[in-house]
């Protein structure tokens, strides 16, 4: 047999009976579409955190509460959530470490916010103006708030562009406007630049209050939520962090480093972490979108069975005339194995418009890699053949008698 | 040349033997036509499945132009099907779904023959069985019954085969159709020289044949010239 041959038979064979072909077709449509639009969300939601990480600079060393992770393990039990770091500690940071250009704590929140007629709700972030410097926070119109307000506990808000559209509009000028939040009244003295990036963990949807105050209102204790410091040259980061862990062990009467009751990440160690949680997500999402092209393939070999089945006297006619089994097995081979080709090349263009619609969608941006399409074919192909090779191998067995008596 | 010495056939279904054939012994030359014939459950279509090299009998030997087939493997005899053997079943003769053509072809699919050569031999064969031209693109489920049974003839035919088997082919037709069959088969074996072998239950249609072979229960009772050739016109 030519391929020729072998392509002629086989198309007459599917196309036979177009229905069933189609429905079976369609398990591995869906399989292999919701593979690769998963794979594109896990590369989309993987790209656009690290964009966010990279975007807040190499030099950054971010100070948390809470006992650091154990090595090997992802799960930071009450990191965050732990009240060990306070203002003083602060204070004596920002003297004690030398290569460190500057010192901010902040404390965060989730809050209610209403101007006028509107509201919002929105990330506050309590800080100091050294903030601005080490995460790039730039003023589009007003100023940031002054140590001074900071330590006068002046009530000024600092907003967004996001928040300052969804209170105001765009392109309102709101310097002077009142904004109240969770009940207490601030005055708007500043805008920042828009920095770009998408959903609810814009840095473009936030209020920066001072410190003090949030502290005040907010927190009702004294204790800050994280200190962000920038070292002076990125090849100085670690000596960063290196001082800082002995200045606070030191502080907190801690002598086995293993027991720090605060953690210190920088840059890297923000990447290494996310790709390992974006890393399992991705694994995940193929792993589900994998079950239902398992299933898709299981309905390959129940289709294929039953037209072995359906067949039977065909097969004993073509072996009477001379086929053997392996021209009836490569037959009926090649049958299973264009039915998940094309069912591929189906599912990749419905899976690449999944991920398109998603992107347009706006949520996030779905990347479907070269890779994944060609991953998905082959294993689409790699189904056809483990699947429709039982069922080929018993047409190809079926005794030439017993196969022409069949009724 | 066919040879037959002693063959028999016992078929086991588990506990229940049956003796399909008892030792049959015989001898056809090349240019023969010989038609056997015997009542249902004789034995008729075990003898032919081995004749045809569908089967391999349980005893005694059988050569094909002096080769023995008794005892080939599935592959080795699927290549004496298809290079020396033509069928002519009594139902199901072909593909359905697929054009006359094809049918025809796909012996010499199985043969490797190169495609270019393929459709002139189908031609050929379709002339020789008498099937009219403006048929051979058709569908096979778009055919009678009698033009089902010349495509059959054709695709028999096509590989060029030592012998041509065929398994009570006019079964399924009336009886001037069957006499149509029955008349390519004997133009068959008197104008082009195939050896054919017939295969019915009734006298009338052993009768087209030149020599009878008479089996009953699994033997040979008895074997002679057909003295009464109905020759049809
Ligand atoms: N595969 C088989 N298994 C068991 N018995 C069989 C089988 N094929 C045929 N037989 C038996 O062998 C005998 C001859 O059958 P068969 O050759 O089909 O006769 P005929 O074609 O003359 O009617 C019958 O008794 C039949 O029941
Ligand atoms: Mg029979």
């Amino acid at each position: 047999m030519t391929i020729n041959d072998i392509l002629k038979e086989t198309s007459s064979g599917l196309l036979s009976n177009k229905v069933r072909t189609g429905l079976t077709m369609l398990g591995i449509v869906i399989g292999i579409a919701s593979v690769i639009a998963m794979l594109g969300i896990g590369n989309g939601a993987t790209n656009s955190i690290q964009a966010r990480i990279e975007s807040i600079g190499a030099n950054l060393v971010v100070i948390s509460p809470g006992a650091p992770s154990t090595p090997g393990s992802q799960v930071r039990a009450s990191r965050g959530s732990a009240n060990t770091l306070t203002m003083a500690d602060v204070a004596a940071l920002e003297s004690g470490i030398t290569s460190a250009k500057a010192v901010a704590p902040s404390v965060t929140s989730r809050l209610q916010v209403v101007a006028g007629g509107m509201n919002t709700n929105t990330s506050i972030i309590g800080t100091t103006p050294a903030y601005t410097d080490i995460r790039d926070v730039k003023i589009d119109s007003g100023t940031f708030f002054s140590e001074d307000q900071v330590t006068q506990l002046a009530r000024v808000a600092v907003l967004g562009p996001t928040t300052r559209d969804d209170l105001f509009g765009t392109g309102v000028d709101t310097i002077g406007q009142s904004i109240r939040i969770n009940g207490n009244i601030f005055t708007v003295i500043g805008i920042t630049v828009a920095k770009g990036g998408s959903g609810g963990n814009s840095t473009d949807d936030v209020v920066y209050i001072p410190i003090t105050v949030a502290q005040q209102f907010f927190t009702g204790n004294q204790y800050v939520s994280s200190i962000n410091i920038s070292a002076q040259t990125s090849d100085l980061v670690t000596d960063v962090q290196n001082q800082a862990t002995d200045i606070l062990l030191a502080r907190h009467n801690i002598t086995d480093p293993t027991k720090a009751d605060f953690s210190t990440m920088n840059q890297s160690d923000m990447l290494a972490t996310a790709s390992s949680i974006t890393g399992t997500m991705t694994a995940l999402l193929a792993a589900i979108a994998g079950i239902s092209l398992l299933v898709g393939g299981i309905g390959i070999m129940n289709m294929m069975l039953t037209t072995v089945t359906e067949r039977t006297r065909e097969i004993g006619l073509r072996k009477a005339v001379g086929a053997k089994k392996r021209d009836i097995r490569v037959q009926f081979l090649t049958e299973s194995v264009m039915l998940t080709a094309i069912g591929g090349i189906i599912g990749i263009i419905f899976g690449i418009g999944i991920a398109w619609v998603i992107t347009l969608t706006g949520l996030l941006t779905a990347q479907v890699s070269v890779m994944s399409v060609i991953l998905s074919f082959g294993v689409s192909a790699i189904i056809g053949i483990i699947f429709g090779y039982y069922p080929a191998a018993r047409a190809s067995d079926l005794n030439p008698i017993d196969a022409l008596r069949y009724e | 040349m066919i040879e037959c010495k002693n063959i028999k056939k016992t078929y086991i279904n588990g506990e229940a033997e049956t003796q399909a054939l008892k030792g049959v012994t015989f001898t056809i030359k090349d240019g023969e036509f010989v038609a056997i014939m015997g009542p249902s459950g004789s034995g008729k279509s075990t003898l032919m499945h081995i004749l045809g090299a569908l089967d391999t009998p349980t005893g005694g030997q059988y050569f094909l132009d002096g080769e023995d087939v008794s005892k080939l493997t599935d592959d080795e005899l699927a290549d004496i099907r298809g290079n020396k053997i033509g069928f002519v079943f009594q139902s199901f003769n072909l593909l359905p779904r697929s054009e006359v053509i094809r049918n025809v072809i796909l012996p010499l699919v199985y043969l490797k023959v190169p495609p270019e050569e393929r459709e002139k031999r189908a031609k050929e064969a379709l002339a020789s069985a008498g099937l009219e031209e403006n048929r051979w693109h058709h569908l096979s489920n778009q055919l009678s019954g009698g033009q089902i049974q010349r495509v059959a003839i054709a695709r028999a035919l096509v590989n060029d085969p030592s012998l041509i088997m065929a398994d009570e082919p006019t079964g399924n037709l009336d009886t001037r159709t069957g006499e149509i069959v029955l008349k390519t088969f004997q133009d068959l074996n008197k104008k082009e020289g195939h050896t054919i072998i017939l295969i019915t239950h009734e006298l009338d249609v052993a009768e087209h044949a030149d020599r009878i072979i008479h089996i009953r229960d699994g033997l040979i009772v008895s074997d002679e010239i057909n003295k009464n050739k109905r020759i049809v016109n």
